[in-house]
């Protein structure tokens, strides 16, 4: 079986192939990684190694001067509100829709759905002066806001989860004498945390890259985020490619870590959510 | 015993749909609605009275060449989305199959992906940057010099430059989605083929690929709008240039409100955009019906 396999040179086609498609991944994070450790004196030639790899240098001037610090902790603040808004809104939502039969259903899954295809930049030409309305602009309320609204993805996903939840488990605690609120919370919510785990790491990703929002609803420097700090660090340091490298190795890691140790919950979301949309 | 369970039903669908649905109907219908109204007048975002002007964005839009042509500049983006869903289906087939390092393969090809957009664009800016890029200098290591170019600098080059770095980021997510139905897809099915003397490449063409087609039809709408709204990395990286040639219809409109104040055109535009991804969606889905006729 083996030697069969190896002999075979459609298995052999497939490992080049993969090999080649790792190399293109690779390339622009290894030629990042390696310029971010270079100081100013070393070789600008991209694939030059640095002096040391033990050099931060350029990562304690990013910290200093691209608001490192305060990017992440807006980006954090702003992540944990909505998501535990978010994730509410969203368990509710689909509770009512799934065990609680009413005219009208259809149409509102029919109203998340078509929210979906609307692609978000458009409409902010209006949500603008909306925002600007409502006294939240150049706060962390603004995406706080536009972040926290439950989406057709989570409410498809969700409503997969409870329907494999058996009715009896409701009718059970009925019979308790349980009021629904409390099925919802003390028997529902808990049976979708593989659901929710999954929608959290999504989001959080979402969140993390997103740019126009912050970009568009918060330009005060102290409001700074991931996206806009790094956005505003480059334009102000044109070609300093060891100190953008450094920045772009920074705004990377968490996310990259986060995939890794959780890839399990992220591919389940991805494949979930597109088999279902 | 509390309140009856029909009450509690009702207070149930009011209390938990509540929020939800104003937040749904504040921020993506009230401002589709608006937009709609607005797209016939010339509002400049600031005063409190409207004209209407019936049509003339739309005419706008469509006559002038300097709003709609920069369509054009989107269709290498097109062009990639297709090349990735062809290739995407391609290494969703190889980590399909029995091969070693399937899982690290997997996590490598969608680690794109989960990067930050915004770095990952700058982390292009110096893979393509004229002087000191490392795609001109491995051009160069490599011997060939005579392939070496203005990647982000050459008005011809600048959109296929772009369109590769989405290709690049997205061609792993495309490939999971694909991964999903092929292990979707029953082994016995093959098992079957295998016994009636099927090979591989029939069973490839025969077998595996009519069942992705919804699959395909999925990602081929997500491609489609998707290169419809390019926005981010041209935003970034290029700001539209050079000399306007890497603008797209979006990074138009959101110039067109936000720098040129002109509300009323950019909401028109905003519609347009968005009738564009209904009519890709609704021709889609007619065609899947078709095929669920046939």
């Amino acid at each position: 079986m083996t030697t069969k396999r190896i002999r075979d040179p459609i298995e052999w086609l497939k490992y080049i192939l993969l090999g080649i498609a790792s190399l293109v991944v690779l390339f622009p994070p290894y030629v990042v990684v390696l310029n971010a450790f270079k100081g100013p004196d070393e070789s600008s030639s991209p694939f030059a190694l640095p002096a040391s790899f033990l050099n931060v240098e350029n990562f304690r001037i990013v910290f200093d001067r691209a608001d490192i610090l305060q990017a992440f902790s807006n980006t954090f603040i702003v992540i944990a509100v909505s998501l535990v808004g978010n994730i509410v809104f969203g368990t509710m939502v689909s509770y009512a829709l799934a065990r609680i039969s009413f005219k009208g259903k259809r149409l509102i899954l029919g109203l998340f759905l078509f929210a979906s295809i609307i692609p978000t930049i458009t409409t902010q030409v209006v949500i603008f002066s909306l925002i600007q309305s409502l006294g939240v602009f150049n706060t962390l309320f603004a995406p706080i806001l536009l972040f926290i609204g439950a989406d057709v993805l989570q409410i498809t996903i969700y409503l997969q989860f409870i329907r494999n939840i058996p009715e009896e488990l409701d009718e059970s605690a009925m019979i308790d004498g349980a009021s629904l609120f409390r099925i919802y919370a003390s028997i529902i919510f808990p049976l979708l945390s593989p659901a929710t785990v999954t929608l959290v790491i999504l989001k959080t990703i979402n969140i993390y890259n997103e740019l126009y929002i912050p970009f568009l609803y918060m330009p005060k420097q102290k409001l700074v985020m991931v996206s806009t700090s790094i956005m505003r660090f480059a334009s102000n340091n044109q070609a300093q490619w060891s100190y953008i490298c450094a920045t772009i190795l920074i705004i990377m890691v968490p996310t990259v870590l986060l995939y890794l140790f959780l890839q399990r919950y992220i591919f389940a979301g991805v494949t979930n959510g597109a088999v279902k949309g | 015993m509390g309140t009856s369970y029909a009450r509690q039903r009702t207070m149930i669908l009011i209390t938990f749909l509540f929020i939800p649905l104003v937040l749904l109907g504040l921020f993506t219908y009230y401002p589709a609605v608006r937009l709609l109204y607005l797209s016939f007048t010339s509002w400049d975002g600031i005063s409190d009275t409207v004209q209407f002007l019936g049509l003339d964005n739309y005419k706008e839009i469509f006559t002038n060449p300097d709003l709609f042509g920069v369509f054009l500049h989107q269709i290498p983006y097109v062009l990639g989305g297709i090349l990735q869903n062809i290739i995407a289906i391609l290494f969703a087939v190889i980590l399909n199959s029995k091969i070693k390092g399937r899982n690290l393969f997997r996590v490598l090809l969608f680690v794109p992906y989960i990067m930050n957009g915004v770095a990952v664009a700058f982390m292009f800016q110096y893979v393509f940057d004229t002087e000191n890029g490392s795609l001109n200098a491995l051009l160069g290591m490599l011997g060939l010099q005579s392939l070496q170019h203005s990647w982000l600098g050459d008005t011809s080059l600048v959109n296929f430059s772009l369109a590769s770095v989405s290709f690049w980021r997205y061609m792993g997510y495309t490939m999971i989605i694909y991964l999903g139905a092929l292990q979707s897809i029953p082994g016995d099915m093959y098992e079957a083929a295998t016994i009636d003397g099927a090979n591989r490449f029939q069973s490839l063409w025969h077998l595996t690929l009519p069942n992705l087609t919804q699959v395909i039809q999925l990602n081929m709408f997500l491609t489609l709008s998707g290169a419809l709204a390019v926005f981010d990395l041209p935003f970034v990286l290029t700001k539209g240039g050079p000399v306007g040639s890497s603008e797209t219809f979006l990074l138009k409109t959101t110039e067109t409100a936000f720098t040129f104040n002109n509300y009323g055109l950019a909401s028109a535009m905003s519609i347009v955009l968005l009738i564009f991804t209904i009519v890709i969606l609704v021709v889609q889905n007619m065609a899947i019906k078709r095929k669920g006729d046939a």
